[in-house]
């Protein structure tokens, strides 16, 4: 099941492979040559955007170019910063950590339980098809303006990547793994502490990375529906004022923030998973599945 | 008594309404302290058998017993798969420390332990080596060590070193046969290796195809260690190759004994 790490880590953002053994070349210098391309096309891009609205005199309500957007973010910072900003990183951050403890709860009961893989899990996935813009509304007139309607977005917007990774997770544990510590005596719950959960901890982590990265947007949509702050209200008040150039500036930061989180719970996974970095320099990780207990594992990914 | 007493064991497997029969009436005694191999064709139903006996799959007829008591599930045998299944997530010492733990020894103590074994299983320094940095022939290493760590008076080992090399794995033949008369356990090792079975073995238990049946048993009266030139040796081969059927003797198997002059395995991988 290792192998399902592989391309994780291939597009892991800031673990470079090199062909050498130790497999991981780290440093500023490193980093830059490898985004060199992306900075070069986004620097392209918004010259391109810059040129067509001066060219073309588009009006600033249409459509802002980047140095007005720049400007405006310039000037809103402190604003930004100081007001907005906390309230929607609370909302995303507790919101995730609150889908975390939802995802890792059912999908553990859904693994465990043959019954609840049969009822509890379509349900699941049937929820996942309501939109949660349609949601938030409901939500606030259940919760009133408060932050526990857009706690409960960011939850239901997250919940369910990070389910299905645990659900994939724990069923994907190793059942030669399993066979051996049976072998040895073990009981099924030392069984599920020491192999499955274990060997979950990937797939969560992929799940969770998914979900961080829709956590600030769900904020942020939660927010227009109504509240006192938040990136969300800035973005919907200068909207109604025609202030496009600070719809952008918002939606700069919203931007920065997700690929911070993105890049958090990549951090926290090094950290957490400290073999999936030896895994991975061994160039070890589709080895470590014998051909002989092919027969003994049916995956399905 | 017998320390292992297989009788009468039959198993099918049922795959998609069809019926595959895999044992046949397989019975064999093992003596306290003694070593038996287990030769057979590919497929014919080895590790089914070792699995029947460790306790992780019922058999349809049949018992095993161990010092005369039936075996109802596991816990009786320590059992080496066919594959390492080391956990990649834990460091050698901690992926040795699993039986130690299962039993509820302290992970300090039972790290202590351990690290006790590491020199003479050839695995000192390494202590702290993810599994994926150690070469096949380690990993292999901290797999029978780890089954020793198992503390269990029967030991099975199944293909321990199938996965290795033809010199690595005279090495670590060489050196299962010392741990072998140093710790006196009784040892089960099946193998399709019959030169592996006739150097190690004081018995060897020859199954047929799949259904597997015994279809010949030997005891190897033979000085140890064992030259696998003798005549004697070639004689014992030629009996179990005969029942062995045609073709399933491992040819890259080397015919001198003992690996040449700086044949090493066991180093760090990479180049
Ligand atoms: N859990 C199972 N369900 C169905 N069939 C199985 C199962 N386990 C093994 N078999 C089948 O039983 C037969 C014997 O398998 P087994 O693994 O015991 O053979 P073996 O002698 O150990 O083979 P090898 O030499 O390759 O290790 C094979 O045909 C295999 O496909
Ligand atoms: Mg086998």
């Amino acid at each position: 099941m290792w192998s399902r790490f592989l391309p994780l880590w291939e597009s892991g953002f800031f673990i470079q492979r090199s062909g050498k053994d130790d497999g991981l070349v780290k440093g500023p210098l490193a980093v830059v040559g490898r985004y060199l391309p992306v900075i070069g096309l986004v620097v392209a891009l918004l010259a391109v955007w810059e040129a067509a609205v001066r060219h073309f005199a588009v009006p600033k309500y249409v459509l802002p170019a980047p140095s007005a957007i720049a400007a405006a973010l310039h000037g809103a910072l402190p604003v930004l910063l100081k007001v907005h900003t906390p309230v929607t990183l609370a909302e995303a951050g507790l919101g995730l950590l609150m889908a975390l403890i939802a995802g890792i709860a059912s999908g553990t009961v859904v693994h465990s339980s043959a019954w609840a893989r049969r009822t509890l899990y379509p349900l699941l996935v049937v929820s996942q098809t309501v939109p949660v813009i349609v949601l938030a509304p409901l939500l606030v007139i259940w919760f009133g303006y408060g932050m526990l309607p857009k706690l409960l977005v960011v939850t239901i917007a997250c919940f369910f990547p990070i389910a299905v990774a645990v659900v994939d997770g724990l069923d994907g544990a190793h059942r030669g793994m399993l066979k051996l510590l049976r072998s040895m005596g073990a009981s099924g719950w030392q069984q599920f502490v020491m192999v499955k959960v274990p060997a979950a901890m990937g797939s969560l982590f992929t799940g969770l990375r998914v979900a961080a990265t829709y956590a600030v947007m769900a904020a942020v949509i939660a927010e227009w529906i109504g509240g006192d702050a938040g990136l969300g209200v800035y973005i919907v008040r200068s909207a109604n004022s025609f202030r496009t150039e600070q719809v952008f500036a918002g939606i700069v930061l919203v931007t920065v923030y997700s690929i911070a989180m993105f890049l958090l719970v990549g951090l926290v996974r090094r950290w957490v998973l400290p073999w999936e970095a030896h895994l991975r320099a061994a160039g070890e990780a589709v080895k470590s599945i014998p051909v002989s207990s092919a027969k003994s594992q049916e995956r399905s990914r | 008594m017998p320390k292992l007493l297989v009788e009468n064991l039959s198993k099918s497997y049922v795959q998609e309404g069809q019926r595959l029969p895999v044992l046949d009436g397989i019975s064999f005694a093992v003596e306290p302290g003694a070593f038996v191999a287990i030769v057979g064709p590919s497929g014919c139903g080895k590790s089914t058998l070792m699995e029947i006996i460790c306790g992780l799959e019922p058999a349809d007829a049949g018992t095993v017993a161990v010092d005369g008591k039936p075996v109802t599930g596991p816990g009786h045998v320590a059992y080496m798969p066919q594959e390492d299944l080391l956990f990649p997530w834990r460091r050698l010492i901690d992926n040795l420390i699993v039986p130690l733990q299962l039993k509820g020894v302290p992970r300090h103590a039972a790290r202590q332990e351990a690290h006790r074994w590491l020199p003479f299983f050839g695995l000192d320094g390494f202590a702290d080596a993810y599994p994926s940095q150690l070469s096949g022939g380690m990993r292999q290493r901290a797999a029978l060590l780890r089954t020793f760590l198992t503390e269990r008076e029967i030991i099975a080992l199944d293909e321990p070193f199938g996965a290795l090399d033809a010199h690595t794995r005279r090495r670590m033949q060489v050196w299962l046969a010392d741990v072998h008369r140093q710790m006196r356990r009784t040892v089960l090792l099946i193998t399709h290796d019959v030169d592996e079975a006739l150097v190690l073995a004081d018995r060897v238990v020859v199954l047929g195809p799949r259904p597997a049946r015994v279809v010949y048993e030997a005891d190897i009266d033979l000085p140890r260690p064992r030259d696998i030139l003798s005549p004697a040796f070639a004689a014992y081969k030629g009996a179990v190759l005969a029942h062995l059927g045609n073709g399933e003797e491992d040819p890259s198997a080397p015919a001198v004994a003992g690996p040449p002059p700086g044949a090493m395995a066991g180093g760090r991988r990479g180049h």
